[in-house]
């Protein structure tokens, strides 16, 4: 087949539209956050107390750092998903997140006395956590590859782990409605852990799902 | 690239998402003989045909044309998918660049040998389903509008579309893979 043929068999089916990638990334993050929800709220739900936990530093930075981590991995994917755009200010966004854990985690050491340290690190739920952030996170993560499948990612594993990563920050919002464990040392540790084997996974799955 | 260069394609393709049918033929001719360029440029050693890739290109800006927002630039985009088929391709046909050597040297010592009948594109359209086969390369190589190959085939012309749709993104997904 001639180059000019394909060129009119492609201009044959000019007339075929699919939904602007743009807008479908909305989708895929409205319908990814019911499927989180869904999950959180039939298995472990929110924590009794959380109306007076509203009122806590501690327990509200966690929302902080979850919802920094989703946004800017969002705004990431969504370039990283469209050949030719200019990742280099979303890449630059995906610090914030790491940034504030660590400056969270500075202030803690400063106020919580040493030999305490240890105490919130291990804190009560690390288990309940590495086990439920994956599990919360597992089917938006479904949903962000596949709709890495529609877009055109030219470095697939790359955009694979970002999709690990908005899976990751959007379940761990979640998660931190449940946790009793607020104190940012707890926070840096087990989330981490958690979000990074969705980032793995992610990964594994943009290298091996994400052809096109 | 030119300035100009940019905003004519950007407003062929922007014509062309809105509907206009000619406006999509020119966009990809033009959009072929850049992409060929681009492509020789790069190839500089055998084991890969710069039209096959020229080919995988036009395919992935096709099924993948949703992904170009309207107000950003358009040959970021197609130089973005380019780059990206030919390193795909160099993957693919990495191991066995050695191997063909010889046959290269081959075909450099026949100029009369016709490389078309052993395009990649071929292949993939060898293994699709009958239907969208015929739908294909009724309107490719024998070049019929799509109301010809309805009346040809003795199928609806929404059938056709389909068809043609169905194979051209399934022509995409196989290239090269066999």
């Amino acid at each position: 087949m001639r180059t000019e043929d394909l060129i009119k068999a492609l201009d044959a089916d000019a007339r075929d539209k699919a939904m602007p990638l743009g807008k479908a990334w909305w989708l895929a993050a409205g319908v990814a956050v019911a499927i989180a929800a869904a999950v959180f709220f039939t298995t472990i739900g929110p924590r009794p107390d959380i109306m007076p936990a509203m009122h806590t530093m501690r327990f509200m930075s966690k929302f902080v750092f979850t919802l920094v981590l989703a946004t800017s991995a969002f705004a990431l994917i969504r370039v990283l998903s469209m050949p030719g755009a200019s990742t280099r200010r979303a890449m630059a966004w995906m610090v914030a997140a790491p940034l504030l854990v660590v400056l969270a985690v500075i202030l803690e050491l400063f106020v919580v006395p040493e030999a305490d340290w240890g105490k919130r690190l291990v804190g009560t739920n690390m288990m309940i956590c590495m086990t439920f952030i994956p599990l919360i996170g597992i089917g938006p993560l479904a949903i962000f590859l596949g709709m890495l499948r529609y877009g055109a990612p030219t470095r697939p594993a790359l955009a694979g782990a970002v999709a690990g990563l908005l899976a990751g920050g959007l379940a761990a919002t979640f998660y931190a409605a449940h946790c009793f464990d607020d104190s940012p040392l707890f926070v840096a540790t087990w989330y981490t852990i958690a979000i990074a084997f969705l980032t793995l996974l992610g990964a594994i799955g943009g290298r091996l799902f994400v052809r096109w | 690239m030119t300035g100009k260069d940019e905003a004519e394609l950007s407003g062929l393709l922007r014509a062309a998402i809105a509907g206009d049918e000619r406006a999509y033929a020119d966009f990809l001719h033009r959009i072929a003989a850049l992409v060929r360029g681009f492509v020789r440029r790069k190839i500089v050693q055998g084991g890969v045909d710069p039209e096959d890739v020229v080919q995988e290109t036009l395919l992935a800006i096709h099924v993948k044309r949703h992904t170009w927002r309207p107000d950003a630039p358009v040959l970021p985009w197609v130089y973005a998918i380019a780059r990206f088929k030919l390193i795909d391709a160099f993957r693919r046909r990495g191991r066995r660049i050695e191997v063909e050597i010889d046959e290269i040297a081959e075909t450099f010592a026949e100029p009369e040998t016709e490389t078309v009948s052993e395009r990649d594109i071929n292949r993939a359209l060898e293994g699709l389903p009958p239907t969208q086969r015929s739908v294909v390369s009724s309107i490719s190589v024998d070049g019929h509008s799509i109301g010809e190959t309805a009346a040809r085939l003795g199928v609806s012309e929404t059938a056709v579309r389909v068809s043609l749709h169905r194979g051209l993104a399934a022509i995409a997904k196989r290239f090269g893979r066999q």
